[in-house]
């Protein structure tokens, strides 16, 4: 359970950084942000890093700020960050609520959230957040400075659009209007696992009816995304519990669950019904 | 990659441990190997036990994923520095009285991490504190008395 050797390398500011990223990214060089999850694999010696480049040290990357209607988040942002409202308003309010179910406090202290979107385990609560709300990530290197798209960022079970000399230097999450709803359900069996389904649901109720309503789902395929057969079974709809539940049917006949035994996969389908629509009900009361 | 060794500053306790380690030298390894703290007790080495936990510039953190190179210069508090002098913390006190451990090799660390918390949060609630305590593993307690121990000594800090 000893990490193999690696060389250490701790640039100062974010230049630095991709440099050095550059140089040995095709070394097996890997960036060292938080390491709530790279460190045990690291541990267990499935992760083999030649080379890390801790950014914990490059002070621009701690940013975090709400600009031009967006909060930005730096790289070096951690989980508990959140845990008191950052915005004012429900955007900071979902983020509140949903990094409780992030493992457990001590790793919420280390773990960042930049560093959960690019290691893009399926189960990833802030992923599911960044697919569904449409996030923006930007990406750094040499090369140059790029933005991506969620629905381009994520392309499956821990892989995402970053090359491997590409920094994610932030993560951009629209802030929405004072009028948004949003609910948030996640299963699990124990406190701070891994999320077995979890839902989120964003929509707001103008003149009776559901207006741009998103409606996510995480832990069931290789990556969180937005279900827009659910999205479509509410919009213009006025919100009820058979609406909710036709979205959650929806949600249920649409997920490809990528477990390999078929009883599971099934599971799963029952229990997205019943996350999505809990999520739905529970954005209705916000 | 014969000596890939780095000297570094370890401050623990107060205290500063001049150690040289390589870069893959975990904090938990570090303070028990280099700086001679066994106090804080390696157990799962990956994260999910929580008996490393120490606290690291006021944090309650695991010590088995962060690297000794990281900690250059942070203030380090561990299990050894948690009494004054031959006077237990409340908390130890607490486990004590409320029978908060059987074989005691969880103890450092639920000490550290409540510690950490009910000096941030004194008045935390009854859920979030439960919820914190829900980080860490014990296989004897049945975490009833840890709970118990911890209740009481937040509620003797606050008194004072």
């Amino acid at each position: 359970m000893k990490p193999g050797q690696f060389a250490y390398h701790a640039p100062q500011t974010v230049q630095e950084a991709v440099a050095m990223l550059a140089e040995v990214a095709s070394q097996e060089g890997r960036v060292l942000a938080g390491g709530q999850s790279l460190v045990p694999a690291m541990a267990l010696r499935l992760a083999l890093p030649a080379h890390l480049v801790d950014i914990n040290g490059v002070a621009e990357l701690g940013r975090l700020a709400a600009e031009a209607g967006e909060l930005a988040i730096g790289a070096c942002v951690r989980h508990a960050r959140f845990e008191r409202p950052v915005v004012d308003g429900p955007l900071g309010r979902l983020l509140s609520n949903v990094v409780r179910h992030i493992a457990h406090y001590p790793i919420r202290t280390r773990g960042t959230f930049c560093g959960s979107l690019a290691n893009a385990d399926p189960a990833s609560e802030w992923c599911l957040v960044a697919a569904t709300l449409g996030a923006t990530m930007v990406a750094k290197s040499v090369r140059g400075t790029r933005t991506i798209a969620a629905t381009d960022f994520f392309q499956g079970m821990m892989a995402t659009a970053l090359e491997p000399d590409e920094l994610l230097v932030e993560a951009r999450l629209p802030i929405f209007s004072p009028n948004t709803r949003f609910g948030f359900y996640e299963f699990n069996r124990r406190a701070g696992d891994f999320a077995i389904v979890m839902a989120l649901a964003v929509y707001r109720i103008e003149h009776g009816v559901i207006v741009d309503p998103r409606v996510g789902v995480g832990g069931v395929e290789g990556h969180p995304r937005r279900i827009a057969a659910a999205e479509q079974a509410l919009a213009g709809r006025a919100p009820a519990s058979e609406v909710f539940r036709a979205a959650a049917d929806a949600a249920a006949k649409t997920i490809q669950p990528i477990d390999s035994k078929p009883e599971l996969a099934g599971y799963k389908h029952e229990v997205t019904r019943t996350a999505v629509r809990r999520a739905l009900e529970a954005a209705e009361k916000s | 990659m014969s000596d890939n060794k780095t000297d570094v500053i370890l401050k623990v306790n107060g205290k500063e441990y001049a150690i040289r380690v390589e870069p893959r030298r975990t904090l938990a390894d570090a303070l028990r190997d280099q700086c001679g703290l066994t106090g804080t007790n390696s157990g799962c080495e990956h994260g999910v036990c929580g008996s490393c936990t120490v606290i690291v510039d006021g944090d309650p953190v695991r010590s088995c994923l962060m690297f000794a190179v990281q900690v250059q210069g942070r203030q380090i508090r561990t299990i050894e520095g948690l009494a004054d002098g031959d006077k237990l913390h409340p908390l130890q006190r607490a486990f004590i009285e409320h029978h908060g451990l059987q074989c005691g090799f969880c103890t450092p660390g639920f000490l550290m991490l409540a510690a950490s918390v009910l000096e941030r949060e004194p008045d935390i609630n009854d859920e979030d504190l439960v919820e914190v305590l829900s980080s860490n593993l014990c296989r004897c307690t049945g975490y009833q008395n840890i709970i118990k121990a911890v209740r009481a000594a937040a509620a003797e800090m606050r008194a004072r």
